[in-house]
């Protein structure tokens, strides 16, 4: 189905948050620190708020009223500690965006800097074990003697890879407008994934109830995980409006995104594998070094799809954190599931040549029937088709597993292949569906982050309501609404879905309306294994005298419950996919040593893949039906699609040219040297 | 962005009488206007010249001369450049996007900054943005920046395509100034940084690029070639501009090389050039040029995988080019 505001957003009538017009509307350019560590010994403002048009300044000279209790990262200027540079130490508020910003650059910030660390080593002596790792699993698991199976294994692979730091980069950076009426309530317009979530979790950096403020987003260009909760930002606009009494916009510049609103942390990622005489695993360990910053605890999960993926006797799993003086880590499409599956997925690929082995047949043959740590039952498990149908359209049967040989011209030619993963969850979230005007209105307060949510729920209330889509209109992005998860963790349109279904059906059964609130239901729910799975194969050309390496052809198969709509599917499988061929051979966010942050913070330094770099892309998928996961029987499908195309990219260069590259990205300079 | 003053010029003397100390000429606006956004470049008064009529490409002699004005859309796309100097279209059409190629023009490209990442950074020192303030690059990101001709001042690297092939071209930039008008012949309008990196290029204030004159385009075949990480829209990890003329007995009777993204300046490679004259055209030769010119390569720590990568190119480029 073509996407209900296709045409608004293609002919610029889309209104996202920087563009809501507003009479008064004032500005702010934040100040942000010059050091990595340290305190501020003085905030002088007196030069620029002498500067043409500038209202006010805001720093921890008088530090805004704020509840005591709000997220460090969000409680701007009530300390004078620097915790990474590039943090936001003051802001000014101005008539305009270029006054406010010229502004900006006359606040006189004085430092008492402090020595810094902003490395992820290995061996880092501040490495502790999380309490709990994204969102609540444990850091570590074992089950099985892992000794034991290392010791029975008939060929064993011990392999450390490691990832960079890279950053989420949506096309709309993060946006807010911020306007308080006169008796004290709060209207933000911000460019976030929920605006349930943004609501509360402004309202607690305030100390507010809830209800006085409202969050309003209808367009979003693109979040990856980096809107999935506020960041500074949107806090900078809503208290220099409160500081000016005028509403205030706030829209952070692409290198200002690279600083404060999250990233995925580096990891360095140790796994050991062990395998019979006849490839059957012995012993899967999976430990994991990551980050995360002084004033925030963010452990992703980055071991944990190894407790889902295959069959082992032995599985050990552990992640260790270091707090270093960096900006926060956050989400980024996939956390866990994609750094993870990238180590993990690489290093089966070195141990079906290990055990001389297929690769896809290794896989086949360590499918487990329950979930290896867990034990659970899975609700659906399609991998083997997905591994299968993909090697049969790919071509893959008869691969020549030697590397470095099959040549085209000057370029070398390989194939690899690796598994997809990500978990199918629900969050509660209410709904109401409304007989109006002869059609009805369903009323939920999800967010459409371009993934085209608006429409798969449009076409759900439909079906539901056995009407054509065009009687349905959906009512979203604004916290008015009946409150609902985030767009995040695949689980939007599960979440959203089950409660407008059940709205639905009450308000055929009522005639009128109907509302609904899926909490209990999906307290109720089996305990089962539910997660998608998907397979990509991957096609690469490598120039061995320059590295320049090109993607011919990626093929993903996903099985991912029922797909609601073909068309945004294919958008979203294939915009994971292509993320991943970012994640594989070009991005990295180059951490600073010297100065702290990242080096590269803008597109013509840090490279997002373009349509040149892969010449075909296809993605396709199975049908499940899947009767334990919601009244569409869809799993989520906006982070699949990322997980295991690195792996798929890197186990073809190896093909192609001999060369294990453990570091991603896999530039031309890491094949040159 | 501070404010400045604008103000369009009528003819080339217009543009140069009215420039000032704080003035910058404006052409495309690619790369100056994000400088100026960055805090980079804060220039008083803008003269724009993007509307001189500096914006022809016409035959001079048996060569051509390129408007300062001329669009390197236009340029890239011009028969007589396509059908006489292919090695300057692929280079033009090899630069940033489609785009930026409409707006960008001859004389900016020529004249557009380094992106090493602390030159565009100004809460960071640069010796280049800031005399005297120190070159972090050194020590840290310079993974893409220089490995022939920098100093312990600048590491930086020149980003143009287009000037690589204009300096295997033996181009000549006609310059008009307070000073009246000169030629300045390619390499020679970049310098390295030696203890100056402030200065790019040996242009006095006020001088204004009016045109490049291209010679007769030179006996052979000729080939530009990019090596990036990304297939479009990237700038260079290096990349060549080579012409080769091979005698009937086989040997080497004429070449240009010049690289890109190697230095502060587009790199001629005269060292490999003079190794290469009366050779024998073939894969030795050319390997040995290859040393020649590596020998005063001084790579850092990170962008080491420069040298394999400047010597496999003009290897393969001058194989591919040999007959």
């Amino acid at each position: 189905m073509t996407r209900i505001e296709g045409h608004d957003k293609v002919t610029g009538r889309a209104t996202y948050s920087a563009e809501y017009p507003i009479e008064g509307v004032t500005y702010a350019y934040p100040v942000q620190a010059g050091i990595v560590r340290g305190r501020i010994t003085s905030i002088d403002a007196a030069g620029a708020l002498a500067m043409p048009g500038a209202l006010a300044v805001l720093s921890s000279e008088d530090p805004p009223e704020l509840a005591p209790d709000a997220d460090p990262e969000l409680a701007l200027f009530q300390r004078r500690e620097v915790a990474y540079r590039g943090q936001f130490v003051a802001v000014v508020v101005a008539d305009t965006y270029e006054n406010a910003r010229a502004a900006a650059r006359e606040v006189r910030v004085t430092y008492e800097e402090d020595p810094h660390d902003v490395r992820l080593r290995g061996d880092h002596p501040g490495l502790y074990r999380p309490e709990k790792v994204n969102p609540f699993y444990p850091a570590d698991t074992e089950k099985g003697d892992l000794a034991a199976g290392l010791a029975a294994a008939a060929v064993t692979v011990d392999v450390t890879y490691t990832t960079p730091a890279v950053h989420n980069n949506p096309m709309e950076p993060h946006a807010t407008l911020a306007v308080w009426s006169g008796d004290g309530d709060l209207t933000v317009y911000d460019s976030t994934q929920g605006v349930s979530a943004a609501r509360a979790m402004i309202a607690k950096t305030l100390g507010l109830p809830a209800e006085r403020v409202r969050v309003v987003c209808r367009h979003v260009g693109g979040g990856f995980g980096s809107k999935g909760t506020i960041r500074p930002g949107t806090m900078l606009a809503v208290l220099a409006a409160r500081a000016v009494g005028r509403p205030v916009k706030v829209a952070l510049t692409r290198q200002q995104l690279f600083d404060v609103t999250g990233y995925r942390t580096p990891t360095i990622q140790r796994v050991r594998l062990g395998a019979d005489a006849d490839g059957r695993l012995t012993a899967v360990e999976h430990e994991v070094a990551e980050q995360s910053s002084t004033l925030v605890e963010f452990a992703e999960q980055t071991a944990t799809p190894a407790r889902t993926m295959y069959e082992t006797p032995a599985l050990r799993t552990a992640h260790r954190l270091v707090r270093l003086d960096v900006a926060t880590p956050s989400w980024m499409r996939a956390p866990g599931e994609c750094p993870g599956m990238y180590a993990l997925e690489s290093a089966m690929d070195e141990l079906a040549i290990a055990a001389g082995l297929d690769p896809v047949e290794l896989r086949v043959l360590n499918d487990p029937e329950t979930e290896p740590e867990s034990g659970r039952p899975f609700s659906s498990r399609n991998l083997v088709a997905c591994l299968l149908e993909g090697a049969r359209r790919f071509g893959w049967e008869g691969r020549d597993p030697t590397p470095g040989v099959r040549r085209q011209g000057r370029w070398l030619i390989g194939t690899g292949v690796a598994s997809s993963t990500y978990p199918a969850y629900r969050r509660p979230s209410q709904a109401t569906a409304t007989v109006e005007n002869g059609g009805y209105v369903v009323r939920v307060a999800a967010v459409d982050l371009g993934t085209g949510a608006r429409t798969a729920l449009t076409k759900i209330a439909a079906t539901a309501l056995g009407v054509p889509p065009d009687q349905v209109r959906i009512e979203l992005g604004d916290s008015d609404l009946p409150p609902a998860p985030l767009a995040g963790g695949s689980m939007g349109t599960a979440s959203w879905g089950s409660a407008v279904v059940a709205a639905c059906e009450e308000a055929l059964r009522d005639g009128k309306h109907g509302a609904a609130d899926t909490t209990d239901a999906i307290k109720a729910q089996q305990d089962l294994a539910r997660h998608a799975f998907g397979a990509q194969f991957a096609r690469v050309r490598v120039d061995m005298d320059t590295g320049e390496i090109r993607v011919s052809h990626l093929l993903g198969i996903f099985a991912a419950g029922r797909i609601i709509d073909e068309q945004l599917a294919m958008s979203q499988f294939v915009g994971g996919m292509t993320m991943g061929v970012g994640m594989a051979l070009m991005e990295e966010s180059v951490i600073d040593d010297e100065f702290g942050g990242f080096s590269n913070h803008d597109f013509a330094q840090y490279h997002v893949p373009v349509c040149a770099d892969i010449e075909r892309i296809d993605a396709a998928w199975i049908e499940e039906d899947d009767r334990h996961l919601n009244p569409m029987g869809a799993k989520g499908i906006g982070e699949i699609g990322i997980v295991g195309t690195a792996a798929a990219i890197g186990n073809a260069v190896y093909h192609a040219t001999g060369i294990r590259v453990r570091d991603l990205p896999i530039t031309p300079a890491r094949l040159l040297t | 962005m501070r404010s400045f003053e604008y103000a369009r010029a009528g003819d080339p003397a217009d543009a140069v009488a009215r420039f000032r100390p704080g003035a910058m000429y404006l052409g495309g606006g690619t790369n100056l206007v994000d400088l100026m956004r960055l805090g980079v470049a804060e220039p008083e008064f803008l003269v724009d010249v993007s509307r001189l009529p500096l914006d022809r490409i016409e035959p001079d002699g048996d060569g051509l001369r390129v408007g300062a004005a001329v669009r390197n859309s236009d340029l890239g796309a011009h028969p007589l450049v396509r059908e006489r100097y292919p090695m300057l279209a692929r280079a033009v059409l090899a630069g940033a996007s489609g785009q930026i190629r409409n707006m960008a023009t001859v004389g900016g490209n020529l004249l557009q900054r380094t992106r090493c990442p602390y030159f565009q950074d100004v809460s960071k020192p640069c010796n280049k943005r800031q005399p005297g303030s120190g070159c972090p690059a050194i020590a840290g990101d310079h993974s893409n920046l220089a490995i022939f001709g920098h100093s312990s001042a600048c590491v930086a690297t020149h980003p143009s395509d287009m000037a690589v092939a204009l300096a295997a071209l033996d181009a000549r930039v006609h310059v008009t100034g307070p000073g009246g008008d000169r030629v300045i012949p390619m390499p020679g309008l970049h310098r390295l940084p030696g203890d100056e990196p402030e200065r790019d290029t040996v242009l006095a204030p006020g001088e204004l690029v009016t045109a490049v004159h291209l010679p007769a385009p030179p006996p052979g075949a000729s080939r530009y070639r990019k090596v990036r990480e990304r297939a479009s829209f990237a700038f260079a990890l290096v990349s060549i501009a080579a012409a080769l003329d091979v005698a009937e007995d086989g040997t080497v009777r004429d070449c240009r090389i010049a690289l890109g993204a190697v230095a502060h300046a587009p790199w001629r490679c005269e060292r490999a050039e003079r190794a290469l004259r009366g050779a024998p055209a073939g894969e030795e030769s050319f390997t040995r040029a290859a040393g020649a010119e590596l020998e005063q390569a001084r790579p850092l720590p990170r962008n080491a995988h420069k040298v394999p990568l400047v010597r496999n190119l003009i290897v393969l480029t001058l194989l591919e080019l040999a007959p």
